[in-house]
């Protein structure tokens, strides 16, 4: 890195860039570029300072000198005076004020402070049940500017320039989407909107749509223009019912205000935009079969090509967007590509959200530059792993996508480098599960899931993951077999190859990803009988370490079969004729003196006791 | 309504921030609960009623109370955001009655940070 005399650091919290700091950003590069400073001075956004009130905020380096309220018009003046004479200028600078409250700043707090919101930049900011909120948070400027000054191939040139990817999971390039469809020629074309959001553990969609419904409104307004489209629908699951009534709300306003129906803005453009409520099928989610299910059709994929840009909703051309892809596209048409691009990496670029849950202690809706190492959002934003346990594994994509294991912690969060880790970055569920898991059994919940919520159309997923799933039946309740892992391995690889749509093509990963990385554990179910965290109950043995124990008496206590005796303050034991492996004594154990042992540990003493 | 244009656009952008503006002889306390699914199923709409009530009690009239989405940190919902003219917004999580009653009394009525039930100050990184 090239070393500079000066560094300044200006604040990119919501609060400065409300008072204008992307303006100062603007004037101080053009005074730096003016007066051929550019290899003297960097100029970086950091995070919020938390002296929002004081805004627009600059720290300079290395003389910790601290500039609050500045103007574009006070830059050039500070430069010269700063940074060409030396002399820092008193009159900009902050003035501590009497008491400042000891509470810590967004900066102190990790889960804050990796955080960078582009498309949760109104999130917990704005009502989202008030239009006028959301426009006086530059709320469809960009519409504004898209349908009044921006041709369609100007919007689409922007968004491919982005880079931005589709949020839902596949991460197909949206620009390139709206080319398609905007080269297609047709009478009608349709613009929708993918809220269906089914994967188990996530929930960034709805979020989105609870607290910022217009920017998905704004987004789609853009994408119509784009395409040459002027109808457009809202897939959202009907469990969604705050969702729903919030984006109703929404459309209703947008209507009312002119910013959707006949003319929109006096420009000429038109679009009307209607929510439609899925029932809840998760292949619904999978854009062939959300057409079908819109046009009042059962929910099946139907084979690609012709791809709904070419031939969709009512074999009109059609384009589909994630929620948190709209989400990005009007601050995109505000900020530029170049803007976008500023954070991420080369192929993944600008920001995404995550619904961080599972073991982790901060659960919540989360936005990360892309590129972040997955140990920091596990560790710093989401502190760390509940009640001290140890990470075992990050799951990845919901039924789509896989478990990583700690060893591949340090894997940034790319679309490419997660895929080589044989999950997916999906659409944003990420589940986070500590050494109480065991990996057959998360293998096993998760084609369940698959497995039900198969449509049935093809063979090789219909048949294939009922197959799949039995033989992870089978090895967690005790009857594997040698061969078993390299059968799930092979049929996997099968289905992906011959199922027709996503949901066959990845119903897999979730099975092959814990085989990849905790083939211990198959191994230790199958040739050893023993599931080490306790948890198939077939294949455990609850016994008490009597070292460890401390005889407290707590798990004698919880244990609903009176299984536990002992004396106090002396070890304790478990009747096994009376264990039903249910594990209360082995979560409750402050000691960790409840132990885990294969199935047949006692195997010889029950028997003679049987004799 | 009338067709809007951009200028219009534009005009209620402006006089909805200046509506909204926290300042000396208008608004001087804007708090913010947070009711997205996760807020409210913790209890989010009992923290509105208290703070509503203990506003009433006292008869404040400088205080606007709004709702909004999802915070971020479902984890500690039901939260709340306390903004006061010229210092940082203040959020407040794992709130109950008690705490809810106490930092409307001392906070939003008596404008003193209620610094051993506070999170966090500040506002988030959006650039």
């Amino acid at each position: 890195m090239e070393r500079y005399r000066v560094n300044l650091m200006l604040c990119g919290g919501t609060g400065c860039i409300a008072s204008g700091s992307l303006k100062i950003k603007d004037a101080l590069a053009d005074e730096i570029k003016k007066r051929g400073l550019q290899n003297e001075i960097s100029l970086t956004l950091t995070g919020c300072n938390g002296f929002c009130a004081q805004g627009p905020i600059l720290i300079v380096h290395p003389d910790e000198i601290f500039y609050e309220k500045l103007t574009p018009d006070d830059i050039p003046y500070l430069v010269e005076e700063h940074f060409i004479k030396g002399r820092p200028v008193q009159k900009f600078m902050y003035k501590e004020p009497e008491k400042r409250a000891a509470v810590p700043t967004m900066n102190d707090i990790p889960f804050f402070k990796y955080q960078v919101l582009r498309a949760l930049r109104n999130k917990g900011l704005i009502d989202p049940e008030n239009i006028e909120d959301y426009i006086a948070r530059d709320g469809y400027m960009a519409a504004a500017k898209a349908l009044l000054e921006m041709t369609p191939e100007e919007i689409i040139k922007e968004v491919k320039e982005s880079g931005l990817r589709g949020r839902g999971g596949a991460g197909f390039p949206t620009g390139l989407k709206w080319e398609l469809c905007a080269r297609v020629q047709a009478d009608q074309k349709y613009i929708l909107c993918n809220g269906d959001e089914g994967d188990p553990g996530a929930f960034m969609d709805r979020s989105i749509m609870e607290a910022d419904p217009h920017v998905v409104l704004e987004g789609m307004i853009i994408g119509a223009k784009a395409i040459g489209a002027n109808k457009g629908y809202i897939y959202v699951r009907a469990e969604y019912p705050l969702a729903v009534r919030r984006l109703q709300k929404a459309i209703d306003q947008a209507k009312e205000y002119g910013l959707l129906g006949e003319n929109i803005l006096n420009s000429g453009f038109s679009l009307d935009i209607e929510i439609y409520q899925g029932a809840g099928a998760f292949v619904c989610g999978e854009e062939t079969a959300l057409m079908r299910s819109i046009e009042g059709k059962r929910g099946m994929p139907i084979p690609r090509p012709p791809f709904p840009v070419v031939k969709g909703l009512w074999g009109k051309p059609t384009v589909l967007n994630n929620v948190e892809t709209y989400a990005n596209i009007p601050q995109i048409i505000l900020n530029g590509a170049e803007w976008f691009r500023s954070l991420g990496t080369e192929k993944s670029t600008g920001t995404k959200v995550f619904a961080l849950t599972g073991a982790v202690n901060n659960v919540g809706l989360i936005e990360v530059p892309m590129g972040i190492p997955l140990r920091t959002i596990i560790y710093d934003i989401g502190g760390g792993i509940k009640k001290g346990r140890k990470f075992k594994a990050v799951q990845l994509g919901g039924p789509s996508g896989g478990c990583i294991p700690e060893s591949l912690l340090d894997t940034p969060v790319t679309y490419e480098d997660i895929v080589k880790t044989g999950a997916i970055v999906g659409s944003g569920g990420m589940v986070v599960m500590d050494d109480s898991n065991c990996m057959v059994n998360v293998a096993r919940f998760f084609l369940e899931f698959t497995t039900e919520e198969s449509c049935g159309k093809c063979p090789p997923c219909r048949i294939g993951t009922r197959v799949m799933l039995d033989k992870l039946i089978d090895i967690t309740e005790g009857r594997g077999r040698e061969g078993d892992i390299e059968l799930l391995e092979d049929l996997a690889q099968d289905i992906i190859k011959t199922s027709l749509c996503g949901l066959g093509q990845t119903a897999p990963n979730p099975v092959l990803t814990t085989i990849r990385y905790f083939r211990d554990e198959y191994e230790s179910h199958i040739y050893e009988g023993w599931c080490k965290a306790g948890v198939c109950r077939e294949l455990s043995t609850f016994y008490i370490d009597a070292e460890k124990c401390k005889g407290c008496g707590v798990c004698a206590k919880a244990c609903p079969q009176d299984a536990i005796t002992g004396e106090k303050k002396k070890p304790h034991s478990i009747d096994q004729s009376l264990c039903i492996k249910c594990r209360t004594c082995y979560e409750k154990c402050k000691f960790g003196a409840v132990k885990v042992g294969p199935r047949d540990m006692f195997k010889e003493e029950m028997e003679e006791v049987e004799a | 309504m009338p067709r809007l244009t951009i200028e219009d656009l534009k005009r209620i952008k402006e006089q909805h921030k200046a509506k909204t503006a926290l300042r000396e002889g208008a608004y001087r306390v804007k708090v913010t609960v947070h009711m997205g699914t996760c807020g409210l199923a913790a209890g989010a709409r009992e923290i509105m009623n208290v703070i509503m009530d203990e506003l009433q009690k006292a008869g404040t009239t400088d205080v606007v109370v709004t709702t909004s989405g999802c915070a971020g940190l479902c984890s500690r919902e039901p939260m709340i955001t306390v903004e006061m003219l010229n210092s940082p917004p203040v959020k407040y999580c794992d709130l109950n009655e008690e705490k809810a009653r106490k930092i409307t009394k001392e906070h939003i009525i008596g404008g003193n940070v209620v610094e051993e039930l506070a999170f966090v100050q500040g506002c988030e990184t959006s650039y």
